[in-house]
Formats: C-alpha cells, sequence, structure tokens
C-alpha cells in the first residue's frame, strides 16, 4: 500500500546521491561493532550533560533520553537554497495572514480562508483584534514540518508557530558529532548551526517594544523544572545569556513586567516565552493556571513588553488552516508556493468527508489541533476495530479532522542494533523572523521513526533524532579516495 | 540575579553540605557502636547519630527502636525524612536543574552524577563494606561539589549565596553535634568520665573530619574543653563555628559590595562573629556549653531568615 520509499542516501537502488559519499565510504568501513561503541558514547555524552525530557503520563520513566543516531542526515547545499527560499516565503505569510486576520480581515472578507475557521478556532484570540505589534511581527520562531517523498518533492506536514521546540537538539547533536567523529565532520564542508544562538538574542531584541532602552532586557519564560521541555528552555537561556523566569519570578505593575531579583525588581522588555497562550496570564486566560504572571496579558497590550511568540498565533499552525496555506501563500505574496502541502482533505467539507470515510484504511486522519502524534489514525497501521472506532469520532464531529494520504516518507541510513538500515526520517528547520526580516539555520532538527516500517517520528512514541548536515557538493573523487585510505589506515592500528 | 536563582543556589549547597555531615555521622556512630560494651559510654550512639541530625522526633514517629538497620536506613535513605542523604542528594539536584543556567557545567555534572550513582545504592543492601562505600560516595560527592565551585565559578553573586549556604549549614551541623555530646565535653578539673570517654570524644572530632586537625593544633592527647575550643572558637579549623562565621561575614560583605548596599544579614552575622572572636572558652563553660550551643543555633538561625527575607523572595 505505501510505495517502496526513497532513500536519502542511496536512492531506490544501491547507488550513492551527491552529499553522501564519504557517509557511505565510513558505514562501509566501520565494522556494526565499532558502530555500537560510537552510539553508545554518544548516549553517555547526553546522559551526562542531562539533555532529558519527561514522558506525559509516565512515572517511572519520568526522564529519558531521547535516542540519538549518529548516521548524520545530509542535505546538499542548493537542496537546502530551495528550502529555505520556501521557508521564508511561508513564514512571511503566516505572519502577513496573522496581522491581517487580528487587523482587517482581508483574506475572510476575500472568502480565501472560511470566516468561522478563524473567529471559531480555540486558538483565536480577541484580546489581539486591533493590536500594533512591533514590526508587525507575530511568529519570531517558527518551526516548520517537512517531509521528503523523492529526490525532488518536499512537502510541509506542518507549521509550528506556538513553541515549536527541539532547537536544543539540533545543536547539542552537532557538538556530539563533532566531538565523536572529528574526521568525518573535518572532510565535509558543513554549514555551521551554532550561530543560532546568537541569531534568536538578536531576532529578540529587535522586537523589544519602542519605549525599551536601547539594550533591552530579554528573558526566557518557562512553566519550570517538570515540563518536558525544560532542558531546552535552560539550554536557551543559557546560551541567550538571559535569565530563565517562571511565572513566580514576575510581577507586573502598572502594567510594567518586572523580575524579582536579588537587587529587587527589574524590569523585563522581551518574554521568549515557553508557555502556552492559555496558561500565561489567569486574569485574563485559564484562572487555575500557576504558570502565569497575573496582568501580563495587559501590559502585553499596552504595548509595555513584547511576547515571543505573540498571543494567538495558534491560529495559523492549526492543522485546518494548514490546508489553506497555499491560497494563503498566494494571497499575500502574489507567487507560487515554493513548498507545497501534503494533500488534504478537510473532512469538514462534505464531498472530502465522504471519500475520507471510504479510505480510511489508506489515509492518515489527525485531528485539526492536536499535536505530538497524539490521536491520530495511521491507517494502513491499523486494525480494523481502531478504524471502526475513528471512523464513529470522525462521523459525530468531521470538522475536527483532516486527512492526508499515507506517505512514503524518505529513509536516511541509521544504526539501529545488528547494523545499519533505513528509516523514515522528517525534518524541522527553524525559521527566525525579526525586524530585519528572515532568517534560517542551515539544517534543523531530522527525527527518525527507529521502529522498522514506523512513520511516526515524535520523541514521545519511540522516535530519535539525527545531525543534519547542509553540505556543499561535489565532495571530489580525490576527497573519497583520500578518507578511504585513512579509514583503513585506521582500522589496521585498530586492537 | 532572580531571587529564586539566588534561592535554589543557597539550598543546593545547604542539601550537599547535609548529605555530607549526615555521611559523616553515620560513619562516626558506626565505629562507635562497634566498639566493645564498656568503651563507649552507656548511650545508644545510633540515638546520638539521631539527636545531631536533629530527627529524633521524626524517627520516632516512623520506627519504634533505634538500631543500626533502622537508623541507618532513616538517615541515609528514607523517603520519610526530608533530610536523609537520598532526599538531600535529590533536592540538590532539583535545585540544581532548576538553576541549570547558573551553574558551570562541572557543577552540574557533579550533581547529576550523584544523582545517577545514588541509584546504585538501596537500603536492602544491608553490609558494611558496601555502606562504607556508599558514605565514601557521599563525601565525595561534596568534596567535588566544592572543587568545582570554587575552581569553576565566577566570582559573582551566585558563588556567593552557594558559599553562604555551605556555611550556614555547617554551623548549625558543628553546632548540632557537640550539642548532643555536651555533656562530655566538660571543662578542666571537673569529673572527667575518664579514658572511657576518649572514643566519644575522638568520635566527635572524626565526625566533622578534624582528628588530624586536633592533634597538629594542640599537639597532646585528646581533652574535652579542647574539642570544644578547636570546633567553637579556633579559626583557623574550617569546620569550627568562628570559621564558618568568618566566611559567613566574608561572603555576604561580598554581595553587599557586588550590590552596593547592606541590609541586616551583614549586620547580624558581623556581631556574631565579633562576639566569637572575642569569646574565650571559661565564658562559654561560664554559661554553661549546653545553653551557649542552644543559643548559638537560634541565633543562627535568625541569620537565616534574615537571608532568606533580604535576597531569597
Amino acid at each position: 500500500m505505501i510505495a517502496k520509499a526513497f532513500d536519502e542516501m542511496t536512492a531506490l537502488g544501491d547507488g550513492c546521491r551527491s552529499g553522501y559519499e564519504l557517509v557511505q565510504a565510513w558505514l562501509a568501513a566501520t565494522p556494526a561493532e565499532t558502530l555500537r561503541q560510537r552510539q553508545q558514547e554518544a548516549e553517555l555524552l547526553f546522559r551526562r550533560i542531562g539533555i532529558t525530557f519527561a514522558v506525559y503520563g509516565d512515572a517511572e520513566g519520568e526522564e529519558r533520553l531521547i535516542p540519538f543516531d549518529i548516521v548524520p542526515r545530509v542535505l546538499t547545499r542548493p537542496e537546502w537554497q530551495r528550502l529555505s527560499k520556501g521557508l521564508e516565503q511561508r513564514v512571511n505569510a503566516l505572519n502577513m495572514f496573522l496581522k491581517d486576520i487580528y487587523g482587517k480581515g482581508e483574506v475572510l472578507k476575500a472568502g480565501v480562508v472560511p470566516e468561522d475557521l478563524v473567529y471559531r478556532n480555540p486558538y483565536f484570540r480577541p484580546e489581539m483584534q486591533g493590536m500594533q505589534l512591533p514590526h508587525d511581527i507575530y511568529v519570531m520562531i517558527a518551526g516548520i514540518d517537512i517531509v521528503r517523498v523523492d529526490a525532488d518533492t518536499f512537502y510541509v506536514l506542518e507549521d509550528n508557530a506556538r513553541t515549536p521546540s527541539g532547537v536544543s537538539y539540533m545543536l547539542e547533536n552537532r557538538e556530539v558529532m563533532m566531538r565523536l567523529f572529528p574526521d568525518l565532520c573535518a572532510r565535509h564542508r558543513i554549514a555551521p548551526v551554532e550561530n543560532y544562538a546568537d541569531e534568536l538574542l538578536a531576532t529578540l531584541k529587535s522586537v523589544a517594544p519602542g519605549s525599551a532602552p536601547g539594550e533591552p532586557t530579554v528573558a526566557v519564560l518557562t512553566p519550570g523544572a517538570f515540563n518536558s521541555a525544560y532542558y531546552e528552555h535552560s539550554f536557551l537561556a543559557d546560551k541567550l545569556g538571559v535569565e530563565l523566569v517562571e511565572g513566580r519570578d514576575l510581577f507586573v505593575r502598572e502594567n510594567i513586567v518586572y523580575m524579582r531579583t536579588t537587587e529587587g525588581p527589574k524590569r523585563l522588555d522581551v518574554i521568549y516565552r515557553r508557555v502556552d497562550d492559555d496558561f500565561i496570564d489567569p486574569l485574563a486566560f485559564r484562572p487555575d493556571s500557576v504558570l502565569g504572571v497575573p496582568g501580563l496579558l495587559s501590559a502585553y497590550r499596552a504595548g509595555n513588553v513584547t511576547l515571543a511568540n505573540a498571543v494567538g498565533t495558534g491560529c495559523a499552525d492549526d492543522k485546518a488552516v494548514y490546508s489553506y496555506m497555499p491560497e494563503i501563500v498566494r494571497f499575500y505574496t502574489g507567487a507560487e508556493p515554493i513548498l507545497s502541502n501534503v494533500p488534504t482533505w478537510r473532512c469538514r467539507e462534505p464531498d472530502a468527508l465522504k471519500y475520507v470515510l471510504e479510505h480510511l484504511p489508506e489515509l492518515v486522519v489527525k485531528e485539526v489541533d492536536g499535536s505530538g502524534g497524539y490521536g491520530m489514525l495511521v491507517g494502513p497501521k491499523a486494525d480494523s476495530a481502531t478504524i471502526e472506532n475513528f471512523r464513529q469520532k470522525l462521523i459525530r464531529d468531521p470538522s475536527k479532522f483532516i486527512a492526508q494520504p499515507t506517505l512514503a516518507l524518505s529513509t536516511v541510513p541509521t544504526f539501529v542494533g545488528e547494523g545499519v538500515a533505513p528509516r523514515h526520517v522528517d525534518l524541522r528547520p527553524y525559521v527566525l523572523t525579526g525586524a530585519d526580516g528572515v532568517k534560517t539555520v542551515p539544517g534543523g532538527l531530522t527525527r527518525v521513526a527507529l521502529k522498522e516500517g514506523s512513520l511516526v517520528v515524535n520523541s514521545s512514541q519511540g522516535g530519535g533524532t539525527k545531525d543534519t548536515w547542509v553540505v556543499d557538493v561535489p565532495i571530489t573523487d580525490a576527497a573519497i579516495m583520500q578518507f578511504q585510505q585513512q579509514q583503513q589506515q585506521q582500522s589496521r592500528h585498530r586492537p | 540575579m532572580l531571587s529564586r536563582t539566588a534561592d535554589s543556589l543557597y539550598w543546593l549547597s545547604r542539601y550537599v553540605e547535609r548529605a555530607e555531615n549526615t555521611a559523616r555521622i553515620i560513619d562516626a556512630a558506626s565505629r562507635l557502636a562497634a566498639l566493645p560494651a564498656g568503651y563507649g559510654s552507656a548511650t545508644n550512639e545510633w540515638e546520638s547519630a539521631l539527636a545531631a541530625t536533629g530527627s529524633k522526633e521524626n524517627f520516632a514517629a516512623h520506627y519504634d527502636e533505634a538500631t543500626p538497620e533502622t537508623v541507618v536506613d532513616f538517615l541515609a535513605f528514607s523517603p520519610q525524612n526530608p533530610s536523609s542523604i537520598k532526599n538531600c542528594l535529590e533536592n540538590a539536584r532539583t535545585n540544581a536543574r532548576s538553576v541549570r543556567t547558573a551553574l558551570t557545567t562541572e557543577l552540574w555534572e557533579t550533581i547529576n552524577s550523584a544523582w545517577l550513582e545514588l541509584k546504585n545504592y538501596s537500603p536492602r543492601d544491608h553490609n558494611l563494606s558496601r555502606l562504607a562505600d556508599f558514605l565514601r560516595f557521599v563525601k565525595q560527592t561534596s568534596l567535588s561539589f566544592d572543587g568545582s565551585a570554587y575552581r569553576t565559578m565566577l566570582r559573582s553573586d551566585s558563588y556567593c549565596f552557594t558559599r553562604i549556604g555551605v556555611y550556614m549549614e555547617r554551623a548549625d551541623a558543628t553546632a548540632r553535634i557537640l550539642d548532643v555530646k555536651y555533656h562530655v565535653l566538660l571543662p578542666p578539673g571537673a569529673q572527667v568520665g575518664g579514658s572511657l570517654d576518649y572514643f566519644q570524644w575522638s568520635s566527635i572530632l572524626r565526625s566533622v573530619s578534624a582528628l588530624t586537625a586536633y592533634h597538629w593544633v594542640y599537639r597532646q592527647n585528646l581533652k574535652p574543653w579542647l574539642v570544644a575550643d578547636l570546633l567553637i572558637l579556633n579559626q583557623q579549623m574550617p569546620r569550627s563555628i568562628a570559621s564558618c562565621y568568618e566566611n559567613l561575614t566574608r561572603y555576604l560583605d561580598m554581595l553587599a559590595r557586588h550590590y552596593g548596599r547592606q541590609g541586616p544579614s551583614q549586620r547580624h552575622a558581623r556581631s556574631t562573629f565579633t562576639r566569637l572572636q572575642n569569646a574565650n572558652l571559661d565564658d562559654v563553660f561560664q554559661s554553661g556549653l549546653h545553653e551557649f550551643l542552644s543559643e548559638f543555633i537560634a541565633d543562627n538561625n535568625r541569620l537565616g531568615s534574615q537571608i532568606n527575607e533580604q535576597y531569597l523572595i
């Protein structure tokens, strides 16, 4: 049912695609036992540094490692250039869309996106209507999930415009690779990712409120040490050189946000918040939230503090709105979208629903506001009872769902116990938008489904990560020869 | 710096110090308990260990009798004892985790590895060599914690808060250990328990790792009043109360310089330190060692609240 997957190293046969020559030579020359040792060293490094995440609803494994695979995923520079142009275009459109729906609503008046999809969206925040944000930027940090099905086709699987996570893994994966495989890394021209934190800080400072001083004070707001992504929050605060604050560290007086410090209150200008809208201000949103800061929203509305990302951006990364992204890109940029969507059936439309119900065993059905791989149906992998169950849910509330064909996601060689085998991957590049435009850091986070045949790459469901390399091509034959000789010499010296 | 960060740094180092103190107390108690009857005193060493860690009442709520097994279990591993070594190391890590950005890699790795290694020890493997391994591991953790703080931390306010935590905890522990044994530390001329108390005195010194130091300082055999002098007034002795206050004054003053203003905690620490500097042992015994120590413990707690109000909330 699923077509044979495209392998990014060997294409469909046993050749070698451009960019992968040295990786292939390295894998061929290295015995499985050595790879296993390296894999263990990598795990030890991650555990020592404390890069863990928590899995909700799992008492035993309060802290776990996301498995890291030592075989890098390679993209060539031309491939990346096309991708990054597409990402810039898409994120620009997302920002214009948000400004529009919280402003004049032209995209709705023009009938490009149905009104109820926006106004009745659970993530739509009426509080944001008519607000003027610095430089009209809503989504400063976006993570766009991309899948590949063949040499030329990349699809956007979903847009993450709220609080995309995982960037710390992108950075740490590179560090670990450089430490474990200095030779292999040095033989390539790999575009660096380590400047991400600097770019992020510059981006955050560039969107400070007009009233802020020349050197605005920035902080990262975390729900706290028990959040699954806490490691990442503290990692980012550290790399940015800013305070990592929790709600209880902040207070609002006369619409100004302050941190409680050992030297008394200190004014805060920009908050990179990793707390969802619902929880940031118990006075404005969920009154039972202890993670938030009472009065934060009114300080925000008064223009005295910038929140990154803005409140109400969830409206744009909703899976139902997602299906309109090609139209949204065309509407605001006047150009054809460079990155296409996965073909999507919106179950809210009767014809689409009919098709989906008839083809459930072939399709992937997702909740429009779900995330993390929860609450979805992967038709070809489900038994008939599960499918029937899902069918009932779908009939009860069709507008909650979208459906997509089961894609043959590309594979990348991955070390799995006995040896190296192809596993399905996706890619989450991170896109920053500040006063001086949109920036992407070359590569991003590659997530890999470690189970054979599995298409679910989410870390909460047995997915792992890989380092993602954007390399200069071509890699010359001379370089390959040289590398092979060196590998042979090393294996001779091995005890 | 965030008040919460300062609070976590302060408690992080208090918990590590507390774990070490408890480990030393268990160590000393098991040595003393291993002596033949008649060498130690009539008291149950394990009960003294509970008293010295301030956990007598809590222990009684969970166990009937103070036996080596129950006390070691309670002091080292019990989840019911908020100050058990296990809880201390776990709390230390929770605090460390919530202020990772304020810690150096070395400091974090010390705490994190200790927390990981902690899982290798359980109250079930009750044998003495395993217990000795465990206690060594705890002391080692505290040493590398102090060492990495000393060698890798910026001398900023963060550093001051970790030091202040250590010395607050240590002053309290030294005073408590002495107070539990005050009846064997009698002034010269008083009725002395004779050579039988020798092991009590050496055990006190051992529990604060000062046995060798004693001989270096006084160059004579163990005299109870000199043990008290060493641990209360001798500023050369890093675990003495006076030395703790010398350090508390130094780091609180450093904070005050850093922030450009001082408050009640600086004044309080300085006045306590001055009193300790001017005190002599006769005065201490005159007013009663026990009274002196209980007053000190209360005074030290007052400093704790002042630090809390001034910086940590």
